[in-house]
């Protein structure tokens, strides 16, 4: 058995005759940040999906801290518990305000109580310069501030390990940095990141490891600076030359 | 600024108040001539007589207020009843367990029936026939047994009701919950189930409205509520007034539950779209 914090063996997803994944093989250390970058409908949202259990696999297995989380019947709950996940679209409660979509979980799954998780919720906004919006209703934020606030949730429940599913795809070009920084400020603390990402230059300064997926299959890995300067398979680089067409590296 | 705005909001103004003159004449011509033409008719006098008599009116109006008690009673105990069983159904109908599956199949035949089938009918079916299977008094009352029928084909209406606001509740507010822990119970019960509520409340004002008028039919099957008692009254003086003292009754209570559901309306399009094309 690795020492990897999550593994995946061999990972397939379909969704009916559409198959997504084609058997991912990956390896997550501790502590590391991992980039899945490659053309839309490659599957890396799929993939992001899987790890947190809310999509079942076809086959293959996913281990986290080395037991097999993907095995039928595997009680899901625990294990997103340990997994934060954070979604392009933000997804926060509509009806509940800020302070209340961050401590739900915490007071509902974990059983802390509501004083505790407030005074924890308020460090976290606190943290992510966001203190003065504990009151407010998702709808009177900016997206930017929707995300971070997003993040600080997914943060709530302590998990061992965070999913950011093209967090900033859907924010106004002058909202992203604030977002990334928050990203940033997780690495310095030593989260686990996994990130599917359109913000190249980014993932290039934030990755341990960049994975380029393409057809449901990792066509290329590496240390940022052996993906982005010399990808060695043909569709790698074909779409990383589209990426800095578009200006975009 | 300047000339430009001013103008534009003496034109709105202009405008607004012309609409304002051409709704008052069109409503006083409407009123006038039902007025001044009705007691034109040839039989006005005979109708006046047997449908708006001031003396029977006043004469019938504490019976009717007295009968008229039991309908809001019935209203009030079937209310609760019929929201608390149409959620239920409704959370059941969208579960997504397996283990759910044969109550699934029976909340579908549940609502597919009870609607199919007209309320008076079931009223009758119900209040008639689960007294007759000899139960011991007072659990034979044609009241207890004609409010069930009330319930079971009320809720049948409102759980669809319910249904339609939780399947309004994007997959991605579930994901999200999922995501953070929830258990599928915890999602529906802390995510789903306040906003599909909050975006049903006026529909459901709506079929509260319906009710409050439907409970008049279990006096179909004995119960002397405020219909029976309008038709008792007319009996005796052969004269159709307690029937329109009646329709004033209901108006008085349901004239401001329509306003009020209208209102929430309003307030809940105000608070879903930002801006509003007159």
């Amino acid at each position: 058995m690795s020492t990897a914090k999550i593994s995946l063996r061999e990972v397939h997803k379909s969704f009916g005759s559409h198959s997504v994944l084609n058997g991912i093989d990956i390896e997550i250390a501790e502590g590391s940040v991992v980039s899945l970058i490659g053309p839309s409908g490659s599957g890396k949202s799929t993939l992001l999906r899987c790890i947190n259990l809310l999509e079942p696999i076809d086959d293959g297995e996913i281990f986290l801290d080395g037991i097999d989380i993907s095995a039928p019947g595997f009680d899901a709950n625990p294990v997103r518990r340990r997994i934060g996940m954070v979604f392009q679209n933000f997804n926060l409660f509509p009806h509940m305000s800020v302070q209340d979509n961050i401590t739900l979980s915490p007071v509902r799954t974990l059983g802390v109580n509501k004083a505790l998780a407030r005074t924890k919720a308020l460090e976290l906004l606190e943290r992510f310069g966001l203190a003065d919006k504990v009151n407010a209703y998702p709808d009177q934020l900016s997206g930017g501030q929707q995300q971070r606030v997003a993040i600080i949730r997914a943060l709530a429940i302590e998990p061992e390990v965070l999913l950011l599913d093209e967090i900033t795809s859907s924010l106004d070009p002058e909202l992203v940095g604030e977002v990334l920084d928050v990203v940033r400020e997780l690495k310095t603390s030593g989260m686990t990141l996994v990130l599917a990402t359109h913000e190249m230059a980014f993932a290039r300064d934030i990755s341990d490891v960049v994975c380029v997926l393409d057809g449901g299959l990792i066509i290329e890995r590496g240390t940022p600076a052996q993906v982005f300067s010399a990808p060695q398979s043909e569709r790698a680089q074909q779409f990383l030359e589209r990426i800095i067409r578009a200006g975009r590296l | 600024m300047g000339t430009n705005s001013g103008r534009r909001a003496a034109y709105e103004r202009a405008r607004k108040r012309r609409s304002t003159v051409v709704a008052t004449v069109s409503s006083l011509a409407v009123v006038t001539a039902i007025v001044v033409l009705v007691p034109h008719m040839p039989r006005w006098d005979r109708v006046h007589e047997s449908f708006f008599n001031g003396e029977r009116f006043a004469n019938s109006l504490p019976r009717l207020l007295d009968a008229f008690v039991l309908d809001i009673k019935i209203f009030a105990w079937s209310m609760p009843a019929i929201v608390a069983l149409a959620l239920l159904v409704a959370i059941t109908r969208n579960s997504r367990s397996a283990a759910l599956f044969p109550l699934r199949i029976l909340t579908i035949a549940y609502t597919d029936i009870m609607r199919g089938v007209p309320i008076i009918l079931w009223i009758y079916l119900i209040g008639f026939g689960v007294p007759g299977l000899g139960i011991d008094r007072p659990w034979n009352s044609p009241l207890i047994w004609g409010s069930v029928a009330l319930v079971l084909t009320y809720a049948s209406y409102i759980a669809e009701v319910f249904r339609a606001g939780i399947e309004s509740v994007h997959e991605s507010q579930r994901a999200a919950a999922r995501s953070l822990g929830l258990s599928s119970w915890q999602t529906m019960r802390h995510v789903v189930l306040p906003q599909a509520i909050r975006r049903v409340i006026p529909p459901l004002m709506n079929d509260m409205v319906s009710l409050q008028k439907d409970v008049a039919l279990v006096s179909l099957i004995g119960p002397i509520e405020i219909l029976r008692q309008a038709g008792i009254d007319k009996s005796k003086f052969a004269n159709f007034t307690p029937y329109i003292a009646a329709a004033a009754i209901f108006l008085v209570i349901t004239i401001p539950l329509t306003r009020t559901t209208d209102w929430l309306m309003e307030r809940e399009r105000r608070r879903t779209t930002g801006t509003r094309i007159s």
